[in-house]
């Protein structure tokens, strides 16, 4: 229960709507109503999307597929600020993983459904060793490393024209439809999402927000938060370089826009606006911000400006994130009570 | 050195600067001894913790462990030998509920080591551990989020999760700072069992009253120095000591 003081004379009481019968790990459902609070918020999104997507034109299915992309990329970013690194270059992970699916592609001959997986684990495997070194930083240093690396890859395969230089790798297998793209852009997002979440919730979970409250702690319960860091970072990169190599294929293209400051910036204002440490407030997030933009895109010039207003109107309006507001209108309710 | 010192400090010094914080501190440690270690503020007893345990590296000196070197050991892997530290400023994970930070050391492979391997129901084990250092159970102070607990509640915690590592050798840096006459009170009994259970513990404390009580032996630290060491009341008649507690007795 939670109270708020909100004038003299009344307050605003806040009750948890809560289950009746809830023990530590199991929940006693005793009827359909409480099967449909717990259910209703997880599985109508997940199935309303699906409809959308299978109904809607094919312009904006492929929106959706890059939204979801953008969800990815969101909820990686999420995890890894809620492990304490505050990243400003999830288009690390992106492009690399989009690279090297699309070399996998182009140079050996692998199909997209096995270069994809290859590529999320290969490509966070590749950006977790490239900031090995950097570990020890925390905060705003570690975020500077983050927003230098992408940039400097880009640059890189421009002076030495590898892998095509800047004309990128064209020409890349491509998934069979636009269904098929969606349904797998879908499940990858979902099963992101519920996952890490119950990862997150998990003890192990719970020792990666332990290093992001306070590490020196975490050091002295004797666990080494380098190797968690390192595993944190494992594991919240690979989505986002599953996420490149999906994009890879769904273009058949892969090039150095890949690394552009888009994938580190969108992330994390669909995080801001969504909602920061729940994972679904990110996912929330992007799917409010992508197709956003898309709909603006008829107001040319303006639209920028339209969207950064947007954005600043959000996150001044509901400074907590949509995701904790829903939440808390959800699963409590409130009333006016006269103070005596 | 004697099969049952468990901790020895060879020389031990750093500087910060041009300043020294610890100046050569020299000690050995009988298991199932209290050591209180006292002196001024800034005297250097929160940075010999800090050297001790892994979080500062030695400038010089060397510190042995059960005869083992740990000098330079990050503090993880010192922690992991059986060498548990406290901060005097708390450390809790504020957005955790209160139990769930005992989790965190309870998660480490020291203890699943301890355990034969095996985790256990890390919950319960927590919610035992915050019930020794004085947490009332079931009661909403073991579920509220520890950044609302009161100060007196988290110096407990910080206890308890040094007491989750089931360490050989507690360093506990000025657990009984913030904490009511009353506070004081409770925890005395807990150190008393942790001793009866054969550990080992320095504890460094301005409370010299409460620390005299529980200490064997006591070093007293000025100026990063090492400058009286022996049982409680012969180093509080140490004129030295006296005049670094008191000021000096020139204008007698």
């Amino acid at each position: 229960m939670k109270e708020n003081d909100k004038s003299a004379g009344r307050r605003l009481e806040r009750i948890d709507r809560g289950i009746h019968a809830r023990s530590e790990d199991i929940f006693a459902l005793n009827s359909w109503r409480e099967m449909l609070y717990l259910l209703g918020p997880r599985v109508i999104p997940v199935v309303a999307l699906v409809i959308l997507g299978l109904v809607a034109p094919l312009y904006w299915q492929r929106v959706l597929v890059s939204t979801a992309m953008f969800a990815l990329l969101a909820i990686s970013w999420d995890m890894l600020a809620s492990t304490g690194m505050v990243s400003l270059g999830q288009a690390l992970f992106f492009g690399v993983g989009a690279y090297v699916s699309g070399i996998l592609n182009h140079y050996y001959g692998l199909p997209p459904w096995l270069t994809i997986p290859l590529a999320a684990v290969i490509g966070s495997v590749i950006c977790t060793i490239m900031l090995l070194p950097v570990l020890r930083l925390r905060g705003i240093y570690f975020a500077m490393v983050t927003l230098v690396l992408p940039l400097m890859l880009e640059r890189i395969i421009e002076a030495t024209k590898i892998f095509g230089g800047t004309e990128g790798i064209s020409g890349l297998g491509q998934l069979p439809s636009v269904d098929v793209e969606f349904i797998v852009a879908m499940v990858a997002v979902w099963a992101a999402l519920f996952g890490f979440r119950r990862l997150m919730n998990s003890d192990y979970g719970l020792v990666l927000k332990g290093i992001k409250d306070n590490d020196r702690s975490v050091m002295s319960g004797s666990i080494n938060i380098y190797l968690y860091k390192a595993q944190a970072l494992l594991i919240a990169g690979s989505i986002a370089s599953l996420a490149g190599a999906f994009m890879t294929h769904a273009y058949m293209f892969v090039g150095i826009p890949v690394f552009a400051l888009d994938y580190s910036i969108i992330p994390i204002a669909a995080a801001a606006v969504g909602g920061v440490g729940t994972l679904a407030g990110s996912l929330l997030g992007a799917f409010i911000l992508v197709p956003l933009n898309e709909l603006l895109r008829g107001l040319g010039g303006l639209r920028s400006v339209i969207y950064a207003v947007l954005l600043v109107v959000f996150t001044v309006g509901l400074p907590e994130g949509i995701f904790h507001f829903l939440q808390r209108k959800y699963c409590q309710f409130e009333r006016w009570v006269e103070v005596s | 050195m004697s099969d049952d010192v468990i901790l020895e400090a060879k020389g031990l010094a750093r500087s910060f600067g041009g300043i020294k914080a610890v100046d050569g501190v020299s000690f050995e440690l009988k298991a199932n001894q209290v050591l209180g270690i006292i002196g001024p503020n800034g005297s250097g007893k929160t940075t010999l913790v800090n050297l001790l345990t892994g979080f500062v590296k030695p400038d010089q000196g060397q510190i042995l462990y059960k005869g083992q070197d740990v000098t330079g050991l990050p503090p993880y892997k010192v922690a992991a030998l059986g060498m548990a530290r406290s901060f005097q400023m708390v450390k809790p994970f504020y957005e955790l509920p209160a139990f769930k930070n005992l989790i965190i050391p309870l998660f480490s492979s020291r203890v699943r080591r301890l355990a034969g391997g095996k985790y256990g129901d890390r919950d319960a084990v927590a919610k035992d551990l915050l019930e020794e250092v004085g947490f009332e159970r079931d009661s909403q102070v073991i579920t509220q989020r520890a950044g609302s607990l009161p100060h007196g509640y988290l110096k407990r915690m910080e206890l308890a999760k040094c007491m989750a590592l089931r360490p050989d050798l507690y360093v506990l840096d000025e657990l009984f700072s913030g904490l009511s006459l009353a506070e004081v009170a409770s925890l005395v009994p807990v150190i008393d069992k942790l001793m009866a259970q054969g550990a080992t513990i320095i504890m460094v404390e301005h409370r010299l009253r409460e620390l005299f009580r529980i200490a064997n032996q006591v070093i007293v630290l000025n100026f990063g120095r090492k400058i009286a060491h022996g049982a409680p009341q012969e180093v509080m008649n140490d004129p030295e000591v006296k005049s670094a507690y008191l000021g000096s007795e020139t204008e007698d």
